[in-house]
């Protein structure tokens, strides 16, 4: 590591001293390497016997060598030593406050997203598995934002959250078998109904913090994923119940109207195409998800925005200052709630079916993962790392034994390099008139 | 008003934390607009009795009563009254504090810092928020430009857009007491204010004190353990040791009080107390 820290003043006198240093350090990188890969590449069995093959690790003792000279060259450069010292300084200051130039900056950058994430499906029409690999992403980013609110914004660990999101799922699905509710029904219903469970789960866990509440709101998940497997009689049990495709002004997206009336496709004198449910279902999602990122985005300069984020900085302090942090904390899990419900919702009419295997624990660690990957109460790191952990693993379908792995080291990783999220958060920031 | 009317009326306070016996029969008032100090010896009592006024302490035995306009209130019914009862009642009807180990809300700016203690002045309505109406805008901009003027107050108006955490020490205890004073209290508790404060520092905060009385009505009572500050500034003195008031005046009757000098210094080395130790 003293290689690392050379004063950069009066370079060309300390140059011997540097080099000596470097050519100890390569000496010793290969006596090391050589120690490592000796016994392992170097010992060939042959039956019983074996035969010493000394070339071997030689090689790779002189590639490693290699690299870390290379390494600790381009490290003395300025530009690099440079840009590491930026790097730090930037994540030495975890939250940063957000200026007007930056604002600009991120407005550009979001509006050339929308416009993407928007036109990408259209793109991907006749790509059956990129439209669903997109409609699951956005799903999550959808998810994602709702836990956002509970864990990033007011600070309470909620490891149960897929409770609500197999509410919605169910709600339509169970709406559809016996009240005959739609789609668009369940969309305006279902955030009610989870917002409702959400305050139910909020009254019962106000009095716990930290780990407590984390243990609590994973049983709430647990009860609801068991009694939507056992209740055999209402949900069908593990066997699942099947959920009606979404209608456009009564206008189905299957291939035959199961209610009659005609389909999507026969009304437009189409050729049937399955994607037109998922191109549906994305469109609405989009829409959804944009009036939920700019909610999200003045709640977070409204009162009851700002009364979460200090929640999550200082209970005690909140309530010295007149907040009641009960009514605090139930926002925060029924707004939470409510965006999960919505995902359900989109979830079933996606999938067509649902069944418990799909809100598992697995599924609340997922969502937590995108919060926490993508920094604590942002909404674009949210955005981001949604989209980076559900299409990632879809890239790496080869390695799908090694999935879980994988994550666990970019977990491991993040919390090293990033232990703030992909994004930080940036504060609102105001016009302070001039005196 | 007159100066000899009690703000606050505490009586035959008691606080049991097990089998510690933490306050017993403390009784005393404070007069509206005045500064009151309350001080004693380290594990008297002191924020004790700030935690039961301020409500995060339900107090075993006694009561405590706040007299606004001739109507007084008791703290320990707000306190107990059911689910929406509890300590932000005490806040809402003009008891504020601040913390001897300073709780600001350390990832948000200053100026949110202000913003959150002006919560109950603000429009909740979430609609009005989302569409962003007038009455919103006006009642947000109001309390933006009343933090404003408490950060001019407190010499922090340059800093309004910079995280509460990253402040230095002194302007962090500033910052306290301008959120506190945000949530227009009529009696402001301070915990230990100069704690961690330099000379220099130590003078600003007893000339910010005084000005809180003058200019913004509001009556103080301050914990505190630098003797100069406490003797210089406060009108009426209560000293407790063991969980029990033991001295009670101004300035110069309490510092000439023979119990209060045993408190603080002991008393003599004699084999008899010695023994019983």
């Amino acid at each position: 590591m003293s290689a690392l820290h050379p004063s950069s003043q009066n370079a060309s006198a300390l140059a011997p001293a540097k080099w000596r240093e470097l050519l100890r350090d390569a000496l010793f990188t290969f006596v090391l390497a050589s120690i490592v890969f000796g016994p392992i590449t170097g010992l060939q069995l042959k039956g019983l016997d074996f035969i010493a093959n000394w070339q071997r690790p030689m090689w790779l003792a002189i590639i490693v060598t290699l690299g870390r000279v290379l390494f600790l060259t381009a490290l003395n450069t300025d530009w690099l030593k440079n840009r590491l010292q930026r790097s730090a300084i930037k994540k030495a200051q975890a939250t940063t406050v957000q200026t007007a130039q930056e604002w600009r900056r991120w407005a550009a950058i979001s509006a050339v997203a929308a416009l993407v994430a928007f036109a990408l499906p259209f793109v991907f029409l006749n790509n059956s598995y990129v439209m669903k690999s997109l409609l699951l992403a956005m799903i999550y980013v959808l998810l994602g934002l709702g836990l956002n609110i509970v864990v990033g914004l007011a600070g309470l660990l909620d490891l149960g959250f897929v409770a609500f999101y197999a509410v919605g799922a169910y709600f339509l699905a169970l709406g559809a078998e016996h009240w005959g509710l739609g789609f668009w029904g369940a969309l305006v219903l279902s955030p009610l109904l989870a917002a409702a469970l959400g305050g139910l789960l909020g009254f019962t866990v106000l009095r716990t913090h930290g780990d407590y509440l984390a243990i609590v709101t994973l049983g709430f998940g647990e009860i609801i994923r068991l009694v939507l497997t056992n209740w055999l009689a209402v949900t069908g049990g593990p066997n699942g119940l099947p959920v009606p495709a979404p209608t456009f002004f009564g206008l189905e997206f299957s291939r035959i109207a199961k209610f009659g009336g005609t389909p999507f496709h026969e009304f437009m004198g189409w050729e049937y195409n399955t994607n037109m449910k998922f191109l549906f279902l994305y469109v609405v999602l989009f829409w959804v998800l944009a009036l939920m990122i700019f909610w999200i985005y003045r709640l977070r300069i409204m009162p009851m925005g700002r009364a979460w984020e200090a929640l999550r900085e200082d209970e005690i302090a909140c309530r010295s200052l007149g907040i009641n942090p009960v009514v605090v904390k139930l926002s925060a899990f029924m707004m939470g709630a409510m965006t999960g419900g919505l995902a359900g919702v989109f979830f079933a009419s996606y999938q067509g079916f649902v069944n418990p295997t799909s809100f598992t624990f697995f599924e609340s660690a997922l969502i937590l993962a995108i919060v926490v990957l993508g920094g604590l109460g942002s909404i674009v790191g949210v955005i981001v790392a949604a989209f980076v952990l559900t299409l990632l693993p879809e890239m790496l379908r080869e390695f799908a034994d090694f999935r879980i792995l994988a994550f666990g080291i970019l977990m491991v990783l993040m919390m090293i390099w990033r232990p703030r999220g992909l994004i930080r958060t940036r504060r609102p920031v105001f016009t302070v008139p001039e005196r | 008003m007159t100066a000899c009317n009690n703000l606050l009326t505490v009586r035959q306070l008691g606080m049991r934390f097990g089998g510690i016996q933490a306050l017993s029969e403390v009784d005393f008032s404070i007069a509206a607009g005045s500064i009151s100090a309350l001080i004693g010896p380290n594990g008297a009592g002191k924020t004790t009795v700030f935690n039961c006024i301020t409500g995060f302490y339900p107090p075993s035995t006694g009561s405590m009563e706040l007299t606004l306009e001739g109507r007084s209130q008791d703290l320990g019914k707000l306190l107990s009254s059911g689910l929406f009862g509890g300590s932000h009642r005490i806040a809402r009807i003009g008891i504020a504090r601040t913390f001897q180990n300073i709780r600001l809300f350390r990832e948000m700016t200053v100026l949110e810092n202000l913003l959150v203690a002006q919560h109950h002045q603000l429009n909740h309505n979430l609609l009005a928020g989302f569409f962003r109406t007038r009455s919103y805008r006006s009642a947000e901009q109001a309390a933006i430009d009343n933090a404003i003027s408490w950060l001019e107050v407190v010499g922090l108006r340059d800093c309004a857009n910079r995280l509460a955490g990253t402040l230095p020490y002194g302007h962090q205890r500033r910052l306290e007491i301008a959120r506190a004073m945000c949530t227009k209290p009529r009696l402001i508790c301070l915990d230990e204010p100069a704690a961690g404060l330099n000379p220099h520092e130590t003078e600003e905060l007893a000339a910010l004190i005084r000005q809180l009385r003058q200019e913004h009505a509001a009556t103080v009572l301050l914990i505190e353990h630098d003797m100069g500050l406490v003797m210089g500034i406060s009108d009426h003195i209560v000293v407790l040791d063991h969980g029990k008031v033991i001295a009670m005046g101004t300035a110069q009757a309490v510092a000439s009080s023979p119990a209060v000098i045993l408190a603080y210094l002991g008393v003599d080395e004699s084999p008899n107390t010695e023994a019983t130790v």
